[in-house]
Order: C-alpha cells, then sequence, then structure tokens
C-alpha cells in the first residue's frame, strides 16, 4: 500500500503541510504518538507528530519545518508523489485526564503536536487555554484550527508582528497568575520547553513536553534518542515522546541535537546545490 | 589413507590491510576444486556426530557426499530439507562450537569446513540461478502472522508456507531480515544474500508488511482476534541495548553497538552524504565489550577511516564470547584489544562530546555463575585514555513493547517473553522464539527455536477448525 501524498499547503514560511495515505495508522493513532518516514530509498528515518487524522478517509496530517535535506526533500515532493515508508504510530499516546483547566503552549512548529492534544484535552470537557507564539506573524501556524479549539486562545510574536509582542513564556506567566491552571502541555523548539518549564515550576503546575530528539528505528532499538530525564537515561521512542518537563535534562538534549550539524550543513548543500542544476 | 592426510582446505580472502578500507565481504568462497577436496576429507560416519550438533539437524554427511560428487545444487537442496538459510548459516553460525567440534577427522587433524562447504553450495545453487521453489502443500486454510523477520521469524515462514498455510510477515523496519540486515555488516553477510533468502520466501507464497511495529501499529490480540490468524509466531529478537549505566554516557559519539550498526549497515551511513543517515567518523574509537556484535562494531568503524580501534573487555582473551574466527579477522586487520580493563566514566567537552575516558585495571577472581572467572578491581589502577568515539557492545535485552501492550504474556525477570520447548507462550495460540525468548545468542540457536515452534504450530492449526471458516 502506498504512502500518497493527498493534499499539500504551505502554512508559513518553510512550514508545510501535507496529506498521507496510511490507513492503519490514522485508525490507530492517538494524541501525542509519531510516526517515522522516509522520502526516499535513500532516505533516513525522521519522527513527525501526526498533527491530525481522518480514519474514514484513512490519511493523517503531518506539519513539518523545512530545515535540513530530508524536510527539504519532503517539502518539495507533491500530491501525488509516494513517501518510501511511514511508520507508526510510535510512543506512547499523552494521557489525557479531566483537570479542569489546562494550558496548551505550542512554539513555532510545536504548535503541530500541541493541536491534537488539546483537541484531546477539549473533547473530554476541560477548559483549554491555548497560547501559539511565532518569531513573526508570517511564521505563525494552525491559528484558526487552535482557535476552533480552545475557550481561549493568547498570541504571541517575538518582533510584535501579531499578536501580543513577547514570548509564550511570559503569556504563560501572566496566565498561571491569575488563574488556576491544573497542567500545562508545552511544546517546541527546546529552548522553549526549558524556559516555560522554568515558569510553570515557579507556579508549581504540572507541566508535559513533547521531545523530538534524533531517532533512528523508532521502536526502542538503537537508543539514539536517548535522554536524562530525572537522572535515568530514557529512550523517548518508547518512554515517551512526552515526559515531565521538570525532570527533563534539556541542556543535554541540546547538545545531542546538535550532534550531525556539519553532516546535516553538508547533506542539505549537496541537495540544495542538486536542486538548483534540476530547475 | 590418503584421503585423511589432506588438510582443511583454506577459504581465499581478502587481505587483511585492503579489506580493512572496504565494506565488501571478507572471504571469498570455496572454488568447486577446493570445495570437492574439503568434502573428500569427509569419511561419512555411521553414526555421524555432526548431526546432532546441528542446532536444525542438516544431514551433513550427506549433502557432502553431493559435493564431492560434483551435484552441488543436489547438496544445496538437501540442506534446505533443514535449513531455510544456508547462505546465511554458513557465514554466521559458530560451527566450531556445534558440528565441527565433534567431527570425527576434528580429533587428529583439523574438522572438517562443514560451514564453507554449506556457504558453497548455497552460493553455488543461488549464483546459477539454479534455486527452485519446492511444491507447497495444498492451502489449509490457516494464516499465521509471524512478527519480526529476522532468522527465528525467516524460518518459520518458510517452514509454515511449505505446509500449506497462509503466511504474513510483519516488520517494524523498511526491509526484511532483522539482526541480518540491521546488525550484521555488509562484509561479513552481504546484504544481496539476504535478499536473496526473503525473494525465495516470497516466491514460497510468504506475504511481507513493512513498518508494522506490533504493540502499536497492530497488538497481538488484533492480530488474532481482528485480523483473524489462527496462530501468531513472535520473533522479535533481542532488539534494547543495555548501557553500562556509568557517567558521561549520553555523550555525543557515544554510541549503542545497535545504532551504530544500524546506522551503516540499515541506513547504509557508511556511504553518507549519498545515503542520507550521518555516522561519526571517529579517529579514536573504542569499542566496550568482547564478543561477536564488538567485533562487528570495531571492524566498522576502521572501515570507517578510524585510525585506531582499541577493544575494551573487562575479562582475558580467554573468556571473550566473539567467535575465534571473528577476533583473528579484527586482529588481523589491525584492531588492538585491550584485555582486563573496565571503563568507570566517560568524559566529555563543554560541547557535549565525548573525549576520552576513565578506567579501572581488572585481574580474574573465582568462577562466576557463568563459569567464567570474575572480573575484580585492582584497587588504585585507575587510568584515563583518549577517544573520540565509544561503541558500547556490552549485550542486549528483549523490546518491552510486546510484553507492555499484550496482556496476559508471561515474561521472566529479564523480560524474556516465557515459552515451552515448542515455543509456546502464556496466549493460547501465540508462540515465541529466538533471542526473545533464550535472551541474545546466535542465529542458527534462533531457527532451532523456531524450527520447534513452527511443527508445533502447525499440529496445533490443524487440530482446529480456520478462523477464516468461522462466519
Amino acid at each position: 500500500m502506498g504512502y500518497i501524498i493527498l493534499e499539500k499547503e504551505i502554512l508559513a514560511d518553510r512550514v508545510k503541510k501535507i496529506v498521507v495515505l496510511a490507513e492503519r495508522i490514522a485508525q490507530k493513532r492517538l494524541a501525542g504518538q509519531f510516526i517515522i518516514l522516509r522520502t526516499t530509498e535513500l532516505g533516513e528515518r525522521i519522527p513527525l507528530t501526526i498533527a491530525d487524522a481522518d480514519p474514514q478517509k484513512g490519511t493523517i496530517t503531518l506539519i513539518f519545518q523545512e530545515v535540513g535535506k530530508s524536510t527539504y526533500e519532503l517539502g518539495d515532493m507533491n500530491v501525488g508523489d509516494q513517501l518510501a515508508d511511514v511508520c507508526g504510530p510510535l510512543g506512547k499516546p499523552t494521557h489525557i485526564e479531566y483537570r479542569g483547566t489546562v494550558c496548551v503552549v505550542g512554539g513555532g512548529i510545536g504548535v503541530a503536536p500541541v493541536h491534537p492534544i488539546a483537541q484531546a484535552m477539549k473533547k473530554i470537557g476541560n477548559h483549554v487555554i491555548g497560547i501559539i507564539g511565532a518569531r513573526t506573524k508570517s511564521l505563525l501556524i494552525l491559528e484558526k484550527e487552535m482557535s476552533q479549539i480552545c475557550d481561549e486562545l493568547h498570541i504571541t510574536t517575538d518582533d510584535g508582528s501579531y499578536g501580543t509582542h513577547g514570548f509564550v513564556t511570559d503569556e504563560l506567566r501572566v496566565i498561571l497568575s491569575t488563574k488556576e491552571v491544573k497542567e500545562v502541555v508545552a511544546i517546541g523548539p527546546v529552548p522553549m520547553m526549558n524556559a516555560c518549564c522554568k515558569v510553570t515550576k515557579e507556579f508549581n503546575v504540572p507541566t508535559l513536553v513533547s521531545l523530538n530528539p534524533i531517532m533512528v528505528d523508532g521502536t526502542g532499538m538503537c537508543g539514539a534518542c536517548r535522554v536524562s530525564v530525572d537522572g535515568r537515561t530514557r529512550f523517548v521512542c518508547v518512554d515517551g515522546p512526552e515526559f515531565d518537563g521538570h525532570k527533563v535534562d534539556f541542556k543535554e538534549l541540546m547538545l545531542r541535537q546538535r550532534q550531525y550539524l556539519p553532516q546535516e550543513k553538508e547533506a542539505l548543500e549537496l541537495y540544495l546545490s542538486h536542486a538548483a542544476t534540476r530547475h | 589413507m590418503p584421503k585423511e592426510k589432506l588438510p582443511r582446505q583454506k577459504m581465499p580472502e581478502q587481505e587483511p590491510l585492503v579489506r580493512a578500507k572496504n565494506f565488501l565481504e571478507v572471504p571469498y568462497g570455496y572454488t568447486a576444486e577446493l570445495a570437492v577436496a574439503e568434502a573428500s576429507r569427509c569419511i561419512q560416519c555411521k553414526n555421524p556426530k555432526c548431526v546432532d550438533g546441528c542446532p536444525v539437524g542438516i544431514d551433513i554427511p550427506a549433502f557432502i557426499k553431493l559435493i564431492k560428487e560434483g551435484e552441488f545444487a543436489a547438496a544445496a537442496r538437501k540442506i534446505k530439507e533443514r535449513n531455510a538459510l544456508p547462505a546465511i548459516c554458513g557465514r554466521v553460525c559458530p560451527q566450531e562450537d556445534q558440528c565441527e567440534i565433534v567431527c570425527v577427522i576434528g580429533i587428529k587433524q583439523e574438522p572438517v569446513a562443514i560451514g564453507r562447504l554449506e556457504r558453497f553450495a548455497a552460493d553455488y545453487e543461488r549464483e546459477n540461478n539454479l534455486v527452485e521453489i519446492p511444491p507447497c502443500a495444498p492451502p489449509t486454510g490457516r494464516r499465521v502472522a509471524v512478527v519480526g523477520s529476522g532468522p527465528a521469524g525467516l524460518t518459520v515462514a518458510g517452514d509454515l508456507a511449505l505446509l500449506g498455510h497462509d503466511v504474513t510477515v510483519f516488520e517494524a523496519l523498511h526491509k526484511a531480515g532483522g539482526v541480518l540486515v540491521y546488525g550484521i555488516p555488509e562484509f561479513r553477510l552481504p546484504k544481496k544474500i539476504v535478499e536473496a533468502e526473503v525473494n525465495y520466501l516470497e516466491r514460497l507464497g510468504v506475504k511481507f508488511v513493512f513498518n508494522a511495529v506490533i504493540g502499536r501499529t497492530f497488538t497481538v490480540h488484533e492480530l488474532l482476534d481482528e485480523e483473524k490468524f489462527d496462530t501468531v509466531f513472535l520473533g522479535t529478537g533481542a532488539g534494547l541495548p543495555y548501557f553500562m549505566n556509568i557517567p558521561g554516557e549520553n555523550y555525543n559519539g557515544v554510541y549503542s553497538a545497535n545504532e551504530f550498526l544500524t546506522r551503516s549497515n540499515l541506513m547504509r551511513a557508511f556511504d553518507f552524504p549519498n545515503a542520507d543517515t550521518p555516522i561519526i567518523r571517529g579517529k579514536k574509537v573504542a569499542v566496550l565489550g568482547g564478543g561477536n556484535v564488538a567485533m562487528d562494531a570495531a571492524r566498522t568503524a576502521l572501515r570507517l577511516g578510524a585510525e585506531k580501534v582499541t577493544v575494551v573487555y573487562r575479562r582475558s582473551r580467554n573468556e571473550m564470547p566473539a567467535r575465534i574466527e571473528e577476533i583473528h579477522h579484527a586482529e588481523e586487520e589491525g584492531i588492538e584489544f585491550q584485555f582486563l580493563t573496565n571503563p568507570t566514566e566517560i568524559l566529555g567537552t563543554e560541547e557535549g562530546w565525548v573525549k576520552g575516558m576513565r578506567l579501572v585495571r581488572m585481574e580474574l577472581g573465582e568462577p562466576d555463575a557463568s563459569g567464567r572467572r570474575r572480573p575484580v578491581v585492582i584497587p588504585n589502577s585507575e587510568y584515563e585514555q583518549e577517544c573520540d568515539v565509544i561503541v558500547v557492545s556490552i549485550g542486549n535485552g528483549s523490546n518491552p513493547l510486546i510484553p507492555q501492550t499484550t496482556p496476559g504474556l508471561n515474561t521472566n525477570k529479564w523480560g524474556n517473553i516465557l515459552a515451552d520447548e515448542n515455543g509456546l507462550t502464556s496466549i493460547e495460540g501465540v508462540y515465541a522464539g529466538g533471542d526473545v525468548v533464550i535472551g541474545a545468542a546466535t542465529v542458527i540457536l534462533a531457527m532451532g527455536a523456531a524450527r520447534k515452534a513452527s511443527k508445533a504450530m502447525h499440529e496445533y492449526m490443524m487440530e482446529r477448525v480456520p478462523k477464516s471458516a468461522k462466519n
């Protein structure tokens, strides 16, 4: 069965959304889970959160930012093209529970994985406060979708081009100071999650983060995705991807994410130079 | 008796210093002349001990006789009566501990090179396109789900397809072969051989479903209840890498052997950037552990361009679990061995990169539960050593995903699935075999267990009405 791209949409600068035929995953996936895909036969295995799914149509929605060769290549694929592999759903689903008021925070591309969690939180009756942010207005994604789910939605941009001028953490601090929030879910770049956890720690609010380290197989076999949580090594692919944000060693995670920077640069430059000669 | 005087025939191989820079297979295999000469050393014992030594009971004297007579393809078919993967087993079985150790010729001379002959016959048959698809039994209407396409899963799939069952293999990765494709390197087992064996099973009617992680994509109970499989075989292997649990293990440049080998083998990182997956090419690489996987990792690191590769093992050479042939190959290629030392800490830079390790020297004390002398730390023996890549190769546990997602499936304290001598687990209709039951072991032991399980699965299914017949 082919993993055909059925829809493609540009959400923001270098941020794309694709809808892919993957029937079994569409039926089985729960909020918080991810897939691993390969674009081509020589492709690497990259993990992406399942942003949405339609079990009737048998499709899953993936949202990604073009940062390296594999994501550029994925972004260059078109409707009708077929991915070499889509494997999943992987990881443990989010533990969704009625808590009263919850706050979901998505930074940059992190709004994509926050979206299904907000959906599930809302579905069982939580009062969902959303905060979504981006560097600048053109990079903000899923505003409409999030505003439909969240009871209240706060928007921030680092440069003040849209919503409140500032970081999601500033808005988070205001909300935690004024409302009784039982749980925070924060997903985005590692520094943003780290900063959110510092704020929620002050207010003593339990905080879930979803980690996106480098992976290979995604089934617990290799340990590439290991992360220190509460001083213990855990594998994000099978023990996560979500962890208690107050216990994650973000510094180590950040360093580990930089492991292949020179190779990533080399591969991307090679890809772009080939792309230039193709066009 | 001039026959007995003929020495064991050597297998031609690539020169050590040449092969240390490429990923091509090390031995070339016997020529027909060498194979016939070696086969003539077998004295065709009436009560052949070698057959008892083989975990799958291949009729060894019979196939060797066929080689001696020049009936090479017939020899391969004779092996295949008991072993569906001879080209693989001829390469990776520890024959020196199984069939060859009990060979009568071995009392006074070196034993008959059974493994090399097995390899020759299988290669001859495949390379000359003489592989014949044996007739399968008429369809039984029973459906079998095999979880994992490693040695155990492929064996069960082949056995049950021949008996007329409808077999589907579920593989989590994007390629079939399990440890044969992600773990064992190309220079020891060319991937085209695994592909040929998988292709053979496909021609027997076996279906392969890739990217299917059992426990996630389908649970075991879903396979039985919703997908209507009559039996399930769990052959998921030993896929959970152990780490040392010492400080610094999460520095960049520290790999599990599984990750290091998977990147290079399955993902073809040796060919980066033509293949997309990168790998850190260390100058000074330390491999921790003394098994076959450690040898594979060390020799892979060398081929990736390391200036110096050191195998660090806490016991002495005599206790190394790796095959002598693998140790020998590694030494020839220039791998260094550092015995009776054990790392206590991995040292790193501010930027999070490994730069060395702190070790202690060990000595051997009293024998432990494994019968091997227990390594004991020598007081005040600490020292430091530089390295820029470390590969931790101290073994694998079993992956917890299936036990966690399969209510009623019993495991032991190490997480291995409990199964009886026929591979039956605590759930009716669910069988298991290979490393997932016995812990990390060899290809052929997994196949031996799989053979027993497939027999039991066949009997179980034939005693019952197939699920497909019920509405």
